[in-house]
């Protein structure tokens, strides 16, 4: 059992035993006089408060790409972190500041370090390109307001082509730094200011959480963070769950794909596209990379909120979830897990473990649609998504239509379900399933979209699908208006 | 480009071959600051001794009476120091920027809007504050809110301001002559600045009353006044200083008073250093926003497309107080004619007083608004007509010397914009690409294209005559470097770096010998708002004038100590040629000091020729026009209203540019600010007048992926200003945002092809995906209704 959190700052080692579970990494940096880290927002969407957090994959060193201001200094266990005052300085630029430079990247000035900290995280990324498309995306958590971007992509593209810098020679001598922090100790921190736990496998976790059934589980407090940010609530006692070597299992096997509770959304990608190519888009829209660097699925759905996008999508893929309390475990399917409102099917001192997708019928047709007011980093208005599995007669012997945005959870639209299956899959029953899904649903309004819009777009959506699997293969994408599927 | 502008340049010592490398091609100033984290913003600094921290406790009620506030529970949290209520004020409780009387900085007895400030918690720490302000027990009364501009004007129409009438000509016999006539609405939505800074301030007091600041302030004069009101102190104890913001956009032109006052205020009672830095979505309750607008139009027009009279009136949401509402409305008016000739005309503004926030300068100051009026006339009138829209534009831009005067009597002396047009519709391959789109959208059944090419004039001047004018202060030391001070600020848009490059060029020095410093209004004072685009026009002239008086003084000396004529001395990269002898700058700055001669001056300008009259509607408000156009092609979602902007090209004239990579720079970010306002940006209040879209979670800027696939952005070339700027340049802060009414036209083009192009879509902004769908089954069901009537 440790009592410290321990990581790199830049080429320090920061040793804490008097933190409270609360603090945020932001608040922090910028009392230790790390001023070129920002606050724009205080909620992980502007971006102006955007690290690097480095750690140990396996044995390779991973950067990626974080909101300092949502992030809960404990979480930092393990890593390296690298704010703006690491990358490069007035003598030395990094080939991204020189690139910001010479191509005017900078107007205001604001929002830059967060973009050079983007920049850097993806010049060092396996997924690097410079495609425009893929470039957007790691820019999708950082905001600019001045130049309209288009300098920032260009210099991002610049960039990609420079030699390593000095910052980057030095990420060699890193991976022994950090093997050396891994201890595979449990972190108990108690003070005055709250408690703190890191377990260091899942059972470490269960026995906490029998004697602490009151804990707060944090995985990426992509959602937590705006608790103490923004409702300025109290997080007396939290456990800190991002880094159990347990809980960040990513397999595929005979029972399906398995997402442990520590599985971000980046790092889920891959995988969910190899299953379901749809999905794996999805997960493209969710957030942006930082969001995603830090959420997880699991947390998606452990939090019950009604407009998460991994639920729906994950619902129409036939997803369990894996619940455990001590030793006991239970496995529901994951629509059973929301029961109303704010309210799941959690007992004290269970945690969600895993969501696993078992293995699709062969010919299942599966699509999600994101519908939202701007294309990254949005909360959905609507997310529909789909899974169809039609016979060689044509009847439709499986459907699972399941939507966020839509009612008080994420849910399945068990009427329109009710009318295609055993029907033809054709235009009447489609128009019999749209009129269908107006019964299942009173959506609300709110500041993202009308009742009226959603009713209508989630009938339009099912019209889509349908069409999409009759071979309609043109649809809207961002880069360059069409795309196909 | 072949085709030059024709503009006569005068022999006056501005012409553009006076402008040269290597300054034009300074980066920006502090762009190596900007990319290593090292510019220092306000909340950057280093924090004084004791530092306190201010939080405003906001009302919840849109407007209510005040009956009573418990703050008890705020005061009894530990580490409150203090609680500031209006009682707490020595001076003025008032801040209105233009002298309205109208805006409370704490209210007292009465609130009128969700998010107006009634008491402010000073804390030890920040976190602090803003758990206290949460404990305030205030009771009210509620009183009828009105929210917007429909529930406004039926009830009495209540205005912040005096509406004003244009008028030429006797627009009711014309248009009921005219042998086409369509009337109208157009709905324009708000937009939030979001700077990425939001707003703060740092006040230190100092000896016998002093009070320092440091504001991410547009207007550090009238942040200083104010601070001097409500302190009830003279101006001359009051200094204010801003280095740079982090985005101002115009919401930091008179929103950035209130944490002044407020962290001045903790100043002054507690003795001790204080700052108010808000939260992102306090900022955005609290602050005012870009103007909505609800434009009611009559056009009457001929079957060739012609215009013959519009009569308009553009009412806008104010919100609780004046602001600077006034010339806001004014603006619109001042463009709702954007680049078109109209023979008889009459324009009138409402400036509607509303339980919301008080809206306020963004970037265009209601002349967008005014544009977009006018743009919706070309496209009412290319549908009754069946022309391409740009030709109907085409026909009715002002002309020269015929057809050239405007709706406030004001004569346009260089309409180029047909020329700006045709250029940059030959250049995009409009014609062509519209029929492929077309051609597209005849097989396509899901997803339209659409393609819009519209121009901008932009009225360059502030319609306020007196705030054209500004002040300079350069230094020159015995080491031959030379500091610069000028009125104004710097938010991002390179104004510094341009006056750096004035000074460099007229002393031929290098980037290290020139440093620019924190606008302070101890350098400078009684300046003007960095505003309505004037910054570098204006401070840019002031800074020349103060550098001619100290390179006449070095040529004086110089002419005497060398008994050369004065023509025969110059300023060049390789020193000062005296006669056939080169003198460094730093030896002549040396043997002129030693022979007691002043090296600093203060510089002066203020724009001639212009002058306005709103009692009469007549003058001529603005100095010059700058021009532009764009082209936006989109790719629509019919199922669903998602939708994005393929392609865009714009053609901007920033005269002959002081700066052209920053211009741009400027035109790129000002066309993506614009799209976003007309597409995502969406301000919703509820039924309460609580704002919904209270920070980035919920309102949508635009995002990487947003920006334009493809997008050329070119500078007008050989267009130097008519007029004499400096180096011939043109104003280009705001007038390339209006380039952004290009992507809604184009929206609106890809949904009339819906009805066969027979009817206008009458698209709202903004053209959120919910409106876009919307408007699309409207169409479809227009569409249906008349081929069934036809069959």
């Amino acid at each position: 059992m440790r009592q410290s959190i321990r990581f790199y700052l830049g080429e320090r080692l920061v040793s804490l035993d008097n933190v409270a579970p609360d603090q945020t990494l932001l608040d922090w940096l910028r009392h230790e006089g790390r001023t070129g880290t920002k606050e724009g927002c205080n909620e992980g969407d502007c971006g102006a408060c955007t690290v690097v957090v480095a750690r140990l994959r396996g044995d390779r060193v991973v950067l990626k790409a974080v909101n300092a201001c949502i992030q809960l200094l404990p979480m930092l266990d393990g890593a390296a972190l690298f704010t703006i005052e690491d990358v490069g300085s007035a003598g030395a630029l990094h080939p991204v500041q020189e690139a910001m430079v010479t191509l005017n990247g900078a107007q205001c000035g604001f929002c830059t370090p967060g973009f050079v900290m983007s920049m850097v995280a993806y010049r060092n990324a396996d997924e690097r390109s410079d495609d425009d498309a893929a470039i957007d995306s790691a820019l999708s958590g950082n905001l600019c307001r001045c130049t309209g971007y288009a300098p920032i992509v260009r210099a991002m593209k610049q960039a990609l082509a420079a030699p390593d810098s000095p910052f980057e020679t030095a990420l060699s001598a890193l991976g022994a730094k950090l093997e050396a922090l891994q201890d595979g100790e449990d972190v108990a921190i108690e003070t005055s200011h709250g408690a703190i736990f890191l377990p260091a496998s899942a059972a470490s976790l269960a026995r906490y959480l029998q004697e602490h059934p009151d804990t707060l589980i944090v995985a990426g407090a992509t959602d937590v963070g705006l608790w103490v940010t923004k409702a300025m609530r109290a997080l007396p006692r939290v456990a800190f769950i991002g880094q159990c070597p347990n809980l960040m299992r990513l397999e595929r096997d005979d029972e399906g794909l398995h997402i442990g509770a520590a599985v971000t959304y980046d790092a889920a990608r891959e995988a969910l596209a190899a299953l379901l190519p749809d999905f794996g888009a999805l997960v493209g829209r969710i957030g942006s990379t930082p969001i995603r660097n830090s959420a997880t699925l699991c947390g998606n759905i452990a939090n019950g909120s009604p407009i998460g996008d991994g639920p729906p999508a994950l619902i129409a893929a036939g997803a369990m979830l894996h619940l455990r309390r001590g030793a006991e475990k239970r496995v529901i399917p994951l629509e059973r897990y929301f029961l109303a409102y704010g309210k799941q099917d959690r007992q004290a001192g269970e945690f969600v473990e895993a969501v696993t997708i078992p293995p699709l019928a062969e010919g299942i047709f599966y699509r999600s649609y994101k519908i939202s007011k701007r294309f990254d980093q949005d909360i959905s208005a609507v997310l529909a998504a789909f899974a169809l599995r039609v016979d060689d007669e044509g009847i439709v012997q499986e459907a699972r239509l399941a939507f966020g945005g839509m009612a008080a959870t994420p849910c399945r639209a068990v009427r329109a379900e009710g009318v295609l299956i055993g029907a033809k899959w054709h235009e009447a029953t489609l128009e019999a399933a749209r009129l269908a899904l107006a019964e299942d649903f009173t959506p609300l309004n709110d500041m993202r979209a009308s009742a009226w819009y959603r009713q209508t777009v989630a009938a339009n959506l099912l019209t889509r699908f349908f069409e999409e699997s009759q071979g309609e293969t043109m649809r809207l994408a961002k880069a360059g208006g069409l795309a196909h599927v | 480009m072949s085709d030059t502008i024709a503009s006569p340049v005068a022999p006056d010592g501005l012409s553009p071959s006076a402008s040269a490398e290597p300054t034009r091609n300074m980066k920006h100033e502090s762009a190596v600051l900007h990319v290593t984290g090292r510019a220092l913003y306000i909340d950057d600094l280093p924090e004084p001794k004791g530092l306190l921290h201010v939080v405003p406790g906001l009302s919840e009620k849109a407007h209510a009476r005040i009956v009573s506030i418990d703050l008890a529970a705020v005061r009894a949290l530990p580490g409150v120091v203090r609680v500031l209520t209006a009682q707490d004020i020595p001076g003025e409780n008032q801040t209105s920027p233009v002298h309205a009387n109208d805006e409370p900085l704490l209210a007292q007895d009465l609130v009128q809007h969700v998010g107006q400030p009634i008491f402010a918690v000073v804390a030890t720490e920040r976190a602090i504050a803003r758990r206290a302000v949460k404990l305030a027990r205030i009771v009210y009364e509620e009183l009828p809110a009105i929210l917007d501009i429909d529930s406004a004007k039926a009830n009495g129409s209540a205005v912040v301001w005096r509406p004003l009438t244009m008028a030429r000509g006797d627009v009711e016999p014309a248009l009921a002559k005219a042998p086409r006539r369509l009337q109208g609405t157009l709905t324009i939505g708000g937009q939030e600045h979001f700077y990425l800074e939001g707003q703060v301030a740092l006040a230190q007091p100092g000896e016998a009353g002093e009070m320092r600041l440091w504001s991410s302030t547009q207007h550090p004069s009238e942040t200083q006044h104010l601070v001097a009101s409500v302190l009830g102190l003279p101006h001359h104890l009051v200094t204010t200083e801003i280095r740079r913001m982090g985005g101002g956009f115009g919401g930091k032109e008179s929103q950035a008073n209130g944490c002044a006052c407020l962290a001045a205020l903790a100043a002054s009672l507690t003795g001790q250093a204080a700052k108010m830095r808000l939260d992102r979505d306090d900022d955005m309750v609290i602050t005012g926003k870009r103007h909505d607008f609800k434009v009611a139009y009559d056009v009457g027009f001929t079957d060739q497309g012609d215009i013959l009279a519009v009569d308009m009136e553009l009412a806008a949401r104010c919100g609780w107080s004046a602001d600077l509402s006034g010339p806001v409305t004014d603006r619109a008016l001042f463009h709702a004619d954007n680049a078109y000739f109209y023979p008889d005309v009459r324009f009138r503004s409402l400036a509607l007083k509303t339980n919301t926030q008080s809206n306020t300068a963004f970037r265009g100051f209601g002349g967008p608004q005014g544009i977009i009026a006018a743009e919706r006339l070309i496209e009412e009138i290319a549908h009754a007509t069946g022309m391409d829209p740009l030709d109907v534009r085409l026909r009715n831009v002002y002309g020269t010397g015929e057809r050239d005067v405007t709706p406030y009597h004001m004569v346009v002396e260089d309409s180029i914009t047909d020329l700006v047009m045709t250029q940059l519709a030959e250049r995009c391959d409009y014609r062509r690409r519209r029929q492929a789109l077309r051609d597209f959208n005849s097989t396509s059944r899901t997803l339209r294209k659409g393609i819009a090419l519209v121009p901008v004039k932009f009225g360059i001047s502030f319609t306020a005559t007196h705030y054209n004018q500004a002040g300079a202060l350069v230094h020159v030391y015995t080491d031959g470097s030379v500091q610069v001070n000028h009125g104004g600020t710097e938010m991002g848009q390179g104004l510094h770096t341009k006056m750096v490059q004035i000074v460099r060029h007229e002393f031929a020095l290098p980037a290290e010998s020139v440093r620019i410093t924190a606008t302070t209004t101890g350098k400078v004072p009684n300046t003007s708002a960095t505003a309505a685009s004037s910054g570098a026009d204006l401070n840019g002239m002031a800074v020349l004038d103060a550098v001619s008086q100290i390179k006449g003084r070095m040529v004086a000396f110089a002419a005497e100590k060398w008994q050369v004529p004065p023509e025969q001395i110059a300023f060049t990269q390789e020193g000062v040629r005296i006669g056939d002898e080169i003198v460094s700058f730093r030896d002549l700055v040396w043997q002129v000091y030693f022979a007691r001669i002043s090296l600093s001056a203060s510089g002066f300008y203020k724009t001639p020729k212009i002058s306005w009259d709103a009692a009469t509607g007549r003058g001529r408000p603005f100095y010059y026009f700058a021009y532009g156009a764009a082209c936006a092609e989109v790719t629509l979602d019919l199922l669903t209203g998602e939708n994005t902007i393929d392609r865009v090209d714009i053609l901007h004239d920033a005269g002959e540019s002081l700066n052209p990579a920053i211009d741009i720079g400027q035109i790129e970010g000002a066309f993506v600010q614009g799209a976003g306002w007309l597409t995502t940006e969406e301000l919703v209040w509820d039924g309460q007048g609580r704002l919904r879209t209270h920070a980035p979670s919920t309102y949508k800027i635009p995002a990487c992926s947003d920006r334009p696939r493809i997008f050329n952005v070119t500078l007008l070339e050989d267009a130097p200003n008519r007029e004499a700027t400096i180096y011939r340049s043109k104003a280009v802060g705001e007038p390339p945002l209006c380039h952004g009414v290009a992507v809604l036209h184009a929206l609106s083009d890809a949904i009339a092809s819906l009805d066969a192009y027979r009817s206008c879509p009458s698209l709202d902004a903004p053209a959120t995906p919910e409106t876009l769908l919307r408007t699309i089954m409207r169409v479809q069901e227009r569409a249906r209704r008349s081929d069934g009537a036809s069959v």
